[in-house]
């Protein structure tokens, strides 16, 4: 059982990143504090690609060595090397994060400009008294 | 050129978001001229490339000649050849209908609202057309960030029920993406086909039944199922007349295109019959979205809110039709996604409308209409009676075969449950139909009279007035054309259940 909750731990923090955030997305009644929710959510996701990537012993980044001019004969064994495809889909994703951060802190700022507060509480009881 | 149809169809809308601002910066009145002339070019590419699809079966684009399971590769069938019809169509008409309606509701805005307008069509465009899993998350965030850009600037309210949209749909896109994931540490592909070609073997595993179970709850919040529908009444509702009239018909289409694409082409249909209870699960969300969105309609006083509930209970029928697993409902079920998508599209046009020369879009802002825009209110009334599903308009086809459907699968309550929302949307429509005609207001024709005689002929705009008068054509061509579209298209969508 320990083995099992060691062996798997990088899986464990993302299930338990995910919960904090989808926890504050959908609990903390402030507006910035689900964006911040919304990030950990995402960003638990992101550790979960990387960490799928990760092989264990003597393993170096993606990077060829021996690739260059004719001497391609040394040929490259993919067991040394980090699987680079999940850390380039996360550049995509990260990007994708930042894009969705500024939509929403954007609109965060409009709300804030109409109603004064960011209390979802209060920004309700302002729009019921129009 | 022509070879290049499925790119230029994404690449198109795409190039011309990013001159759309230097073209503002010269002129602001050229930008509403360029957004038509692309999504104009764009819908003849896509008309192109169905074509090709139809006379030569599917078409493969390799991007930039890398082979498929190392490329990403953009596969046109005859289902998404289809959605890319409808897609690019409706956006013009959209285009079209925005120019008078942005000028009132956003004049200082213009340039910005088409260069997102466009964008949102690229990401449109681009979630139908791919077939690379990641690929489409990517656009669906496009898509999803750039209908958050076009909800937020609508009136009073806007912002926040954007927010609360922001919230829900980056859920969705999250849960697809770890779907996604773990699908791609399954199997070390991201090629729908290669996928679809290495997943059999692996059904047993859990892993890949959780990927399946977190992409359609991803989709499931994208296309607004019952439980997570709770953004979209409120961000349709408050949206520019102009979004509201391109989102609220495409953004649900889209995720149930996806929905079929990941259950019948990425998953063999006995995954889904029997490895996995989904299409079960399914029947049984359609009901309740169906239910859940009628009622829920009926309860409304805001034309457009009304319309919001009434799309959810068509994603219902939809979501149902696929469930039920067998080659009628499913044919219905497709048809119905063509459908819905220009009812919808013609019945917000017809909220835009009320809100161009009323100023809101409450049910009792209808009252005279009748006599004060003929023509829109006949729009209105194809529209209606399309929804409710009377012959020969379109919406009665696409709910005979789900009806049909059903009795093949004997399944009895989702049967009710369409025959009872059609009776709901009767009352619906005749309501406001009633309103329509100033019934109500004859109450007090005393006093009334003078008010009676100050409703004048007064029609919407030809720029709003041609599109909407287009798309109520359309549901009746469709409706007439139903067996060919169904040979020459539908037929071959049908995966062999």
């Amino acid at each position: 059982m320990f083995e099992y909750l060691v062996d798997y731990y990088n899986y464990w923090m993302f299930i338990g990143l995910m919960a904090i955030g989808f926890y504050a997305m959908m609990v903390k009644r402030n507006l910035v504090k689900k964006i911040i929710g919304m990030n950990i959510f995402q960003s638990a996701i992101v550790f979960f690609y990387i960490s799928t990537s990760v092989k264990r012993g003597s393993v170096t980044v993606p990077i060829l060595e021996h690739s260059a001019g004719h001497d391609a004969g040394h040929g490259i064994d993919i067991m040394h090397y980090a699987n680079p495809l999940p850390h380039v889909l996360m550049l995509t994703a990260i990007v994708v994060m930042v894009a969705t951060l500024g939509v929403a802190v954007a609109v965060t700022i409009m709300i804030y400009r109409r109603h004064g507060t960011l209390e979802e509480d209060e920004i309700l009881a302002s729009v019921r008294r129009r | 050129m022509l070879d290049h149809g499925p790119v230029l169809a994404v690449g198109i809308p795409l190039m011309a978001s990013f001159l759309c601002p230097l073209i503002g910066w010269w002129r602001k009145r050229a930008c509403y001229a360029w957004a038509i002339i692309s999504l104009f070019f764009c819908f003849l590419v896509s008309l192109h490339t169905l074509h090709s699809v139809i006379q030569g079966g599917t078409i493969r684009y390799r991007l930039g000649g890398w082979m498929p399971p190392f490329g990403i590769e953009y596969v046109v069938d005859h289902l998404n050849g289809m959605m890319l019809v409808v897609v690019s169509a409706i956006s013009l008409l959209a285009v079209v209908y925005s120019g008078k309606s942005v000028e009132q509701e956003l004049p200082d805005r213009r340039v910005y609202f088409f260069t997102v307008f466009l964008l949102q069509v690229t990401g449109f465009l681009g979630i139908v057309i791919t077939g690379d899993l990641f690929n489409l998350y990517v656009f669906l965030e496009i898509a999803s960030l750039a209908g958050y850009a076009l909800i937020a600037v609508g009136e009073d309210g806007a912002p926040l029920a954007t927010f609360r949209y922001i919230v829900m749909g980056t859920v969705g896109a999250c849960f697809y993406l770890i779907g996604v994931g773990y699908i791609y540490v399954n199997t070390g592909s991201l090629n729908m086909e290669d996928v679809a070609g290495m997943l059999p073997n692996l059904y047993h595993s859990r892993v890949v039944v959780t990927a399946a179970a977190f992409l359609l709850a991803g989709l499931a919040v994208k296309m607004a199922l019952f439980p997570v529908h709770t953004w979209l009444p409120d961000a349709y509702t408050k949206a520019p007349s102009a979004s509201s009239m391109l989102i609220a018909p495409l953004m649900t289409k889209i995720s149930l295109y996806v929905m079929i694409r990941i259950l019948y082409s990425l998953f063999e249909p006995r995954f889904s019959v029997t490895v996995l209870p989904i299409t079960e699960i399914m029947i049984w969300a359609g009901v309740v979205t169906i239910l859940g969105g009628a009622l829920m309609a009926l309860a409304q006083v805001d034309f457009k809110r009304m319309l919001c509930y009434i799309l959810i209970a068509e994603v219902g029928y939809v979501v149902g039709g696929v469930g039920l697993a067998n080659d009628t409902a499913f044919k219905g079920a497709v048809l119905h996604i063509l459908n819905d998508a220009v009812m919808t599209a013609g019945l917000f046009t017809i909220a835009g409308i009320v809100m161009f020369k009323t100023g809101s879009h409450r049910l009792s802002d209808f009252t005279g209409l009748f006599r004060k825009m003929p023509v829109t209110m006949a729009a209105f009334v194809v529209g209606a009676l399309s929804v409710i599903g009377v012959p020969p308009t379109c919406g009665f086809f696409s709910k005979w075969y789900l009806v049909h459907g059903s009795i093949i699968a004997k399944h009895w309550t989702f049967l009710i449950v369409l025959l009872f929302s059609s009776l709901v949307s009767v009352i619906l429509f005749f309501r406001v139909i009633e309103i329509g005609y100033g019934f109500g207001v004859s109450h007090g024709v005393h006093h009334g009279d003078g008010d009676e005689r100050k409703i004048r002929f007064d029609e919407a705009p030809l720029g709003m007035l041609i599109p909407t008068i287009v798309v109520a054509l359309a549901l009746i061509l469709i409706g007439l054309y139903n067996q060919t579209i169904l040979s020459k298209i539908i037929d071959f969508t049908v995966p062999g259940l």
